[in-house]
């Protein structure tokens, strides 16, 4: 079934614009990677879908799970179980870590009509989701993402992704500024989640990340369009080839 | 406006205000006396305005125009409603002073659980036989009519070397609608002493009504001090507040101010230390909303060498509301090896809202660290939406970010449940909000 289907959508950020009609269709349980240059419109499609203030959306549609995904509020798009997993994770110095997922979380229950989680029951399930993904329970104790090392950071965002379940998660540079061990274990955690029901939209410069997060689809974006789609094996042949060929198809 | 008939419609504003109250003034005939001098100080002065430095963004001519006439003591429905306020906001374990209406309320405190940790006495008895209490370190038109006009107060003597069990909680309840009450309170804490105490600024039911309080507040050598402000006036209110504070050698003292009411509100602070190797700590936090004026002024004096102080002030500003700080710190020439810092930082949620922070060092001394910080600024769009896209509402992200923001003033507060407390004030603000 198709979760997120991107049709024809123009975007305009402040008079220009960065993306000319980009159709996407993602199924649930399919992994998929967008691959491009350097402004090539990969993150402003992964901000114009979790609906970051600043894009203006001038044609074409989003749809998740045949609803209207422009429409919503950002919080109402992840209570429908959008997660964007963020390039560069902000810092929130005082607020809580946990807090902040006791928080975030029952606001999103509470906007689905569920009961939201007591403090003894949510505390129960931050602990069973932090060590399943061996997140320590100092950082917990920290405030937002303060002080914490570039993979941390991204694990705190792995962490979230395993707590909120949601149905679709786009990961926006994941290896950016993560080392070969931190890498190894975000892409770990984003695999354990990886489900028939949830799907994973990995926005990405370099192959290299893609050989611990196997797709099972690859696009090649260019100039604010899909230029190529095909299967991970396309990977492969960027990395070899490069994206000037496909600039110029663009 | 022409200056001398604003004078004069004050002068006869206060006249009127003070020949109807005369009668009811405690005090001896010296004390009288000494008020009618405060009050004739008072009326060649007139409410402070613009033009007076110290006064210059909080211009009582303009934001209250005439001091109301004297509330009377309160009627037995008032003391009714005044017990239902002492209920609603007593902190747990606090041993209660509770003023109603600028009137000491024996049967809603807690005098006789206090009696053997702290000496107590009311300003109405103190002045039956001492006017000494009317002098202060520092005066102007608001302290002058504060003297002129204090109807009581809590006298506190905390001895030396006293621990006290239980922190005192000062009470001032307003049951009078449009009327104005006039407090001043004494606590002295002995050497090596360890006292909190705590003061409520709250309405029971009364609107538009008028507070001027004065608390002069000694800290001996050695002691340990923990002294909260919690000013929740009702939303048209007005309270003036002026503390004048003495703190001896290697003390510490803390303290902090929550504004979370008032239509206009100043608390002027006069802090000297006057003894050696002292920590000050001085923080506080504004919460402003549709009109509110907040303004709160300190003097912090280094009278002596090797004293450290520190002020942290955070002001979120809503609507039209209008904060004021103004920071004064002076180094005395002989105050070598002072350590004085002070930052403040203004959040706007609004295009409407102002801040006007006004730092000043006056350092008189060659071997100081001192320095200041000032910001304002509004909330970080980027945390917002980090916030939103985890499914928290605007108004939720908001008041998270809020709270994170004060949350650095408030943390300075080091006994747990009062912190709690002072958090739950600020929650329920934010609450307002939403």
């Amino acid at each position: 079934m198709a979760l997120l289907e991107v049709k024809d959508l123009k975007v305009r950020v402040e008079e220009r614009e960065i993306l000319h009609g980009l159709t996407l269709t993602v199924n649930e349980g399919e992994i998929h990677a967008i691959m491009g240059p350097n402004g090539s419109g990969k993150s402003t499609l992964s901000h114009v879908i979790a609906g970051k203030p600043g894009y203006e959306v001038t044609d074409g549609q989003i749809l998740f799970k045949g609803e209207d995904l422009l429409e919503m509020a950002p919080n109402e798009r992840a209570a429908k179980g959008v997660f964007l997993a963020f390039q560069y994770p902000v810092e929130i110095p005082g607020v809580a870590t946990m807090n902040f997922l006791r928080t975030a979380l029952n606001a999103q229950r509470k906007a689905r009509g569920e009961s939201e989680y007591s403090t003894p029951d949510f505390l129960k399930k931050v602990r069973e989701v932090s060590k399943s993904l061996n997140v320590p329970q100092d950082m917990l104790k920290r405030g937002v993402n303060v002080g914490f090392s570039g993979g941390e950071k991204k694990r705190n965002e792995v962490l979230q992704m395993a707590l909120f379940e949601p149905s679709l998660c786009i990961l926006d540079e994941m290896d950016s500024g993560l080392d070969i061990d931190a890498l190894r274990i975000a892409a770990d955690g984003v695999n354990a989640l990886h489900s028939p029901k949830r799907a994973m939209v990995v926005i990405t410069h370099y192959q290299r990340l893609l050989n611990y997060i196997v797709p099972d689809i690859v696009h090649v974006m260019s100039k604010g369009r899909v230029v190529k789609s095909g299967g991970k094996e396309l990977a492969l042949e960027l990395e070899a080839s490069g994206y000037a060929q496909f600039e110029d198809a663009a | 406006m022409n200056v001398a008939v604003a004078k004069t419609g004050n002068g006869r504003a206060v006249s009127d205000l003070f020949a109807s109250a005369e009668g009811r003034l405690p005090g001896s005939p010296s004390v009288i006396a000494a008020r009618r001098e405060a009050f004739e100080t008072y009326e060649r002065l007139g409410l402070p305005h613009r033009r007076i430095e110290e006064w210059k963004y909080t211009d009582l001519r303009a934001l209250v125009g005439e001091v109301l006439p004297l509330a009377a003591a309160p009627d037995a429905a008032g003391l009714k409603r005044a017990a239902d306020a002492v209920k609603a906001h007593a902190i747990a374990g606090a041993r209660k002073l509770v003023l109603v209406d600028g009137v000491f309320a024996p049967d809603l405190s807690d005098i006789k659980a206090l009696a053997s940790e702290a000496g107590f006495k009311t300003l109405r008895e103190t002045l039956e036989k001492d006017s000494g209490l009317l002098k202060t370190a520092a005066t102007d038109a608001v302290i002058s009519l504060n003297a002129a006009m204090a109807t009581d107060g809590v006298v506190l003597d905390i001895a030396d070397g006293a621990q006290l069990s239980a922190p005192i909680q000062i009470i001032h309840i307003a049951t009078a609608p449009s009327a104005s009450t006039f407090t001043r309170s004494q606590i002295a804490v002995g050497k090596g002493a360890r006292a909190t105490i705590i003061e409520s600024f709250v309405a029971a039911g009364a609107k538009a009504y008028q507070v001027n309080d004065a608390v002069i507040l000694s800290v001996g050598d050695n002691a340990d001090v923990a002294h909260i402000r919690l000013m929740d006036d009702s939303p048209d209110a007005v309270n003036v507040t002026s503390q004048f504070v003495t703190v001896g050698a290697n003390t510490k003292l803390n303290f902090f101010n929550m504004t979370t009411g008032a239509a206009v509100s100043r608390l002027q602070g006069f802090i000297t230390l006057a003894g050696e190797g002292s920590e000050l700590s001085v923080n506080g936090v504004n919460l402003l909303q549709k009109t509110e004026h907040g303004d709160t002024t300190l003097v912090v004096d280094h009278a002596v060498p090797n004293c450290v102080s520190r002020e942290v002030f955070r002001a979120v500003i809503d609507d039209r509301a209008h904060s004021v700080f103004q920071g004064r710190i002076i180094v005395r020439p002989d105050a070598q090896k002072t350590d004085g810092k002070m930052m403040i930082r203004a959040l706007l949620l609004s295009d409407e809202a102002e801040a006007d922070n006004k730092p000043e060092l006056e350092i008189f001394a060659d071997d100081v660290s001192c320095g200041h910080g000032a910001t304002a600024g509004a909330l970080d769009d980027s945390l917002l939406f980090y916030l939103k896209a985890r499914g928290l509402p605007e108004k939720q992200a908001q008041a998270l970010l809020i709270q994170a923001f004060v949350g650095e003033a408030i943390e300075q507060i080091a006994d747990d449940d009062l912190r709690e407390h002072v958090i739950g004030i600020a929650e329920r603000w934010l609450e307002r909000r939403q």
